[in-house]
């Protein structure tokens, strides 16, 4: 992934924005192309979470009053009444006022739809509206493609930051002409394309997820916390928590981006630094922990967090309130209900494990992505871009619902750290993987489900050896970042010495 | 002394006299409640067009409302009339059947194909008359009742995952209805015996002798019915009147005698009837009626169309022939002949959507006995080509889609011939339309996306809003409560063909959930269609003895014709069941190579920081340590070594381990003893 990326940096260092045209471009002729590739109804693409189908089939029940998730209700619709906002969903030909439309709605409602209300209001309407002579969803397609591409405004935008950040560090360490050599990139752009330009990313945005909404936010909750718009960060961190769950443990590196800046070398060092050389102005950098961003940080989030549950108690109140809310999607999240296959390795886990220990693995699964926050947190403080990258490649892997567009997320945050990581280890080899398993997953997908050819553990087998390469790719990054640290130390340390001899 | 015994003996007459009129007269009371319920035994047999004959038994017992009884029934069997105590049913319908109803063949539209055709396997559906929160408890408890009455799996209706409530589609509309069905349910003879137990004679006498196993079950199609009502209102602690319908309608194929086969020639055979009797179908005879019936009779009837048939036939004939028969009596006419007198002839009153009308055959059974039974049989002598009459529209319903992941459920309805002639009364009128009535559950692994509604009209895409009146979902939660659609169309009188389309993905079964056979896939239930505007009955004129026929009245019960759709069976993907502890050991093996792995990076030290701590450790920092192990060493009254010499560091690390082992053994004790 990262050699692909370099390789695409090389020729487009001059031209980021013909890049970005370019990859725009690419999407809309996959979008226009026809029957849509049908990617939308892959299993890759569209997890429960994510599926643009239910989206549609939570608008369409929310349409008839009926609780997208669950709950009792009971109501008419008079479609005749009401036909200026109803027009697009269903016309009216009937001039009669006796042929109204009458939806009688009654009973429980369904198990589809699992994602934010505020998606449902926001993105519902595009999922019926339609264009003529147009493809089915392009409006819909259109936000996917502009949300990517503000995230790559985005991650070009915080990618500049750091690099910033990182030379001003280098510079104070007096180390900046050793590693100028290794520089080959500027990583903002670098990070922007490998992220616009993933296969991951363009699926995932052809395909008519909401992944590309969740990934925004995120990126969002970094980019505010890295320029350190505090409001923004917090907004970004409510709306990716609301979204989806996982990117709740984010609130540890913006906490850390917050109160001591973006990434730097360890503090140590410069402790070190200044103990020999008390020339050394502090004024260049913020050794310390200043609390006053995260307490903006937390005042915020509160608010943000307020206004989001009123208007999800506002979207829901005939439907059971947010209490049915929570249970559709967080805990649809947390105990993993569908058992639909996904490239991850939970659905298969509880479609076999004994009914018996299905509550204790649930708990263990989930205990797993929180047990590495407080290691991880420990010796990646002074870091914590990278230690966000680390949290989402992690919880994309452990989640109960992946799907390619949580991998597209963490494969461009990869590019950040393109000069830091140059020297990781197996990266060809992850490349390979990468590869192989993207081609091979749908093959054991189509022999599973659709010729009844192979069965349920050749696409296992795929889903395993994708955690396994998503593993070592976290294990390797976090194994080259240390050892960039330690090179570091080495070089700041020993640069003395070398002057003197 | 006389004079004085003759007022006693007077008075003692008195007494006794007045002793006996109580004793008539409560003996009087106890024959009006034996009157009063009731218990009537009737068969029905039909020609059909296919060379097969329909035969629909009908029993019904009757118990009135009434104090006196108590909980005592002369006929009426106990168990049932508990079942509608306990649970306060006010209707219930519960159904066995095997094969399915040919529609196109044996008609649609009269009132056996519309109300007594039922879907495949076990359906039930029943109304309570108790609050709406304790509808589901009720339901449940009758569910193991029947299971258990019954001898079938019937206790399976009882998660909420395999009922539904419908609001309006279904005929007895009331809140408190439940309906669900077993399309894979197996019925065979165990399921018949305990019906038939129902029935004061069982099948020892009657006409329930002629329910011979064997024969019966060869048959084409094979439903047997319990229908009870409970009239009264029964609030006052006080047994509630039920009427008990119990019907068995088979279609048989009648095995044609050899000698017979050979004496016609082979030109005719092929077109004529088949001719059949009672002992050829069924192997037996009636010998007389079950003494406990009130009333007991056999029906043999023409159906329309066959009359219809038969009358132009006759008139060809009165061309050529010329002889002095009167279109009136043509049904003497030997264009068949019976093997036993009728009693009666009753013909159909007014049909209102057809030409003719159909020709009821009476016989009473009392007529016959042991010595003379009863043994109707029909013999042909020209062949008679006719076709029931059939629904407005036929109904099917298919999938569509290949693959596991996703498919669609279609409903297909299209005109039949025979509709023109009863469109005709509607057909002046501009604005004609045809309602009709969609019921279709689908259950919870069938995942159906509601907003994917099509409907094709004569292959033409058309808008919902245009067709569907009134639709009403709700939709499937996982592993809890199933799917369910009813719908409302309107369709041009016109119409030729229409045709409901909607997509669902399938679902992915814990593989606790899969039946023991996963590879033959799951069956979705018969939709149910009807069509409010027709109704299904027919009108007999009986000089007077109409109310006597419980099976004649029932014909004229004004029903929406109703057709139930084929079964869909959708195979699902299965995992591989032999895997879980292959798939456990292997995913908890990745996640502690991710744990492990991810923890020896984060701790990891490289030898030239290892030695640069320890050098720290021994120098400049580290004092409380150093104190510690200094002070560990007095303790054991030994001279102070430095840390970083080995066999001592190898001792205190030894030591260490010791002491954590102890510790760790006496929580064990404790936790041991504590929950202990």
């Amino acid at each position: 992934m990262q050699k692909m990326g370099k390789q695409k940096n090389k020729t487009a260092s001059f031209s980021f924005w013909n890049w970005v045209i370019a990859s725009i471009i690419f999407r809309l002729i996959l979008i226009y192309f026809p029957k849509n590739l049908n990617l939308a109804s892959r299993p890759e693409v569209s997890t429960p979470l994510t599926s643009f189908r239910r989206l549609a089939e939570g608008y369409w029940l929310k349409q008839l009053s009926m609780s997208p998730y669950a709950g009792f209700s009971f109501c008419f619709f008079f479609f005749s009444l009401c036909p200026t906002f109803f027009n697009f969903f269903f016309i009216l030909i009937r001039q009669k006022k006796e042929m109204y439309l009458i939806f009688l709605v009654f009973g429980y409602s369904g198990s589809m739809y699992h994602g934010s209300p505020l998606l449902l209001s926001l993105l519902g309407p595009l999922t019926v509206k339609r264009i003529e002579g147009q493809p089915n969803h392009l409006l819909y397609s259109l936000v996917s493609v502009i949300a990517d591409v503000v995230s790559a405004i985005l991650i070009r935008a915080t990618g500049k930051n750091l690099r910033l950040a990182y030379l001003r560090s280098l510079e104070s360490l007096d180390i900046v002409q050793q590693t100028k050599a290794s520089e080959i990139l500027s990583p903002g752009d670098a990070a922007a394309l490998i992220y616009l330009w993933n296969p991951f990313t363009i699926v995932a945005c052809v395909g008519l997820s909401t992944s590309p909404i969740e990934n925004m936010a995120v990126i969002l909750c970094l980019y505010g916390a890295c320029s350190r718009l505090v409001p923004l960060a917090a907004f970004g961190w409510v709306i990716a928590t609301h979204l989806s769950l996982y990117p709740a443990i984010l609130i540890i590196p913006v906490i850390f981006l917050l109160g001591c800046g973006p990434d730097a070398p360890p503090r140590k060092l410069f402790l070190q630094k200044n103990n020999k050389e008390e020339v050394l102005s502090k004024s260049k950098l913020r050794l310390g922990f200043s609390w006053r961003p995260i307490t903006h940080f937390a005042f915020w989030a509160l608010l943000w967090s307020a206004y989001v549950l009123v208007l999800c108690g506002i979207s829901l109140k005939q439907f059971g309130g947010l209490w049915e809310m929570f249970k559709s999607t967080y805990g649809f999240i947390l105990t993993v209900e569908d058992l639909s296959p996904n490239i991850g390795v939970l659905w298969y886990f509880f479609a076999e494990v004994f009914d018996f220990f299905r509550n204790f693995f649930l708990i263990v699964f989930h205990v797993n992505i929180l047990f590495m926050i407080m290691p991880l947190a420990i010796r990646l403080h002074h870091r914590p871009c990278f230690l966000a990258f680390v949290y989402i490649a992690i919880f994309s892997m452990l989640k109960s619902y992946p799907s390619v567009g949580d991998s597209a997320l963490y494969l461009g945050l990869l590019g950040w750290f393109v000069n830091e990581l140059a020297d990781i280890q197996f990266s060809f080899f992850l490349f390979c993987g990468y590869v192989g398993v993207s081609l091979l997953s749908p093959v054991m997908h189509t022999l599973w489900i659709w010729r009844g050819t192979g069965n349920a553990n050749f696409y296992f087998a795929t889903a395993m050896v994708y955690a396994c390469l998503q593993i070592i790719l976290v294990v390797e990054g976090v194994s080259a970042m240390l050892n960039h640290d330690r090179k570091l130390r080495n070089l700041a340390t020993s640069k003395p010495q070398d002057a003197k001899s | 002394m006389t004079l004085l015994q003759r007022p006693l003996l007077v008075l003692l007459l008195l007494v006794t006299h007045h002793l006996l009129q109580c004793w008539i007269a409560f003996g009087s009371v106890d024959e009006e409640g034996q009157k009063q319920e009731e218990f009537n035994e009737e068969l029905l047999l039909k020609p059909l067009p296919d060379r097969k004959v329909l035969a629909h038994f009908h029993f019904q017992s009757s118990a009135p409302p009434s104090t006196s009884n108590g909980r005592h029934h002369h006929l009426f069997p106990k168990a049932i009339s508990q079942l509608v105590q306990k649970f306060r049913v006010k209707e219930m319908e519960l159904s066995f059947t095997q094969g399915r109803w040919n529609y196109e063949r044996w008609g649609g539209f009269d009132p056996i194909a519309s109300s007594n055709a039922k879907p495949p396997g076990v359906e039930l559906w029943a109304v309570f008359d108790v609050p709406q929160h304790q509808v589901d408890a009720s339901w449940k408890n009758l569910t193991h009742a029947l299971s258990g009455l019954f001898c079938a799996s019937i206790n399976f209706l009882e998660s909420t995952s395999t009922y539904s409530a419908p609001e309006w589609s279904f005929p007895p509309s009331s809140g408190n209805l439940r309906y669900g069905t077993l399309p894979r349910e197996a019925v065979c003879t165990e399921n018949l015996t305990p019906w038939l137990k129902l029935l004061p004679c069982r099948d020892k006498a009657g006409l329930a002798v002629l329910l011979d196993r064997p024969s019966i079950y060869r048959g084409f199609y094979h439903s047997q019915r319990l229908h009870l009502t409970s009239t009264g209102s029964g609030s006052k602690g006080t047994d509630s009147g039920i009427i008990l319908n119990q019907a068995l309608t088979v279609v048989l194929q009648p095995i044609q005698p050899n000698g017979l086969r050979a004496s016609m020639d082979h030109a005719s055979e092929k077109h004529i009837q088949p001719s059949w009797s009672l002992s050829s179908i069924f192997g037996k005879q009636v010998r007389g009626r079950c003494v406990l019936a009130k009333s007991s009779k056999v029906y043999l009837q023409l159906d329309r169309g066959l009359v219809a048939e038969l009358k132009r036939i006759h008139k060809e004939n009165e061309k050529s022939v010329a002889n002095g028969l009167t279109s009136e009596n043509f049904w003497s006419y030997p264009s068949f002949e019976l093997s036993a007198n009728p009693d009666r002839i009753v013909i159909e009153e007014n049909s209102l959507h057809s030409k003719s009308s159909s020709i009821l055959y009476n016989f009473q059974v009392e007529k016959y006995s042991e010595s003379e039974p009863l043994d109707l049989g029909l013999t042909w002598k020209i062949p008679v080509v006719w076709l029931c009459q059939s629904a407005p529209l036929h109904s099917s319903r298919f999938l569509m889609g290949s693959g596991n992941e996703r498919g669609a459920i279609a409903i297909s309805l299209k005109s039949t011939q025979l509709r023109e002639g009863f469109m005709g009364a509607f057909a002046d009128n501009e604005r004609c339309e045809l309602r009709v009535d969609v019921f279709q559950v689908v259950p919870w692994y069938v995942k159906v996306y509601f907003h994917s509604l099509q409907v094709f009209i004569d292959q033409q895409p058309k808008a919902v809003s245009d067709v569907i009146e009134k639709i009403h979902v709700s939709p499937s939660k996982d592993k809890v409560s199933p799917g369910m659609m009813e719908m409302v169309l309107k369709l041009p009188c016109r119409v030729k063909s229409a045709a409901l389309t909607i997509e669902f993905d399938k679902g992915f079964l814990h593989i606790d959930e899969y039946p023991p056979d996963a590879n033959q896939g799951f069956d979705i239930p018969s939709a149910i269609i009807s069509f409010p505007n027709f109704h299904a009955s027919m009108f007999f004129l009986e000089d007077g003895s109409v109310n006597k026929s419980p099976l004649l009245s029932k014909f004229q019960e004004k029903s929406p014709v109703m057709s139930y759709t084929e079964v869909l069976l959708v195979p699902l993907t299965t995992p591989d069941f032999s895997m879980p502890y292959n798939v456990i050991t292997i995913t908890c093996t990745v996640f502690a190579l991710y744990f492990g792995s991810l923890l020896n990076v984060l701790r990891r030290r490289i030898a030239e920081e290892e030695r640069f701590l320890k050098d720290k450790a021994t120098k400049k920092t580290g004092q409380l340590p150093l104190l510690l192990s200094k002070l560990s060493a007095k303790l054991r009254g030994r001279p102070w070594e430095p840390p970083h010499s080995p066999p001592s560091t190898s001792f205190f690390i030894s030591s260490k381990l010791v002491f954590k082992v102890i510790l760790v053994a006496g929580l064990a004790v404790g936790w041991q003893y504590y929950f202990s």
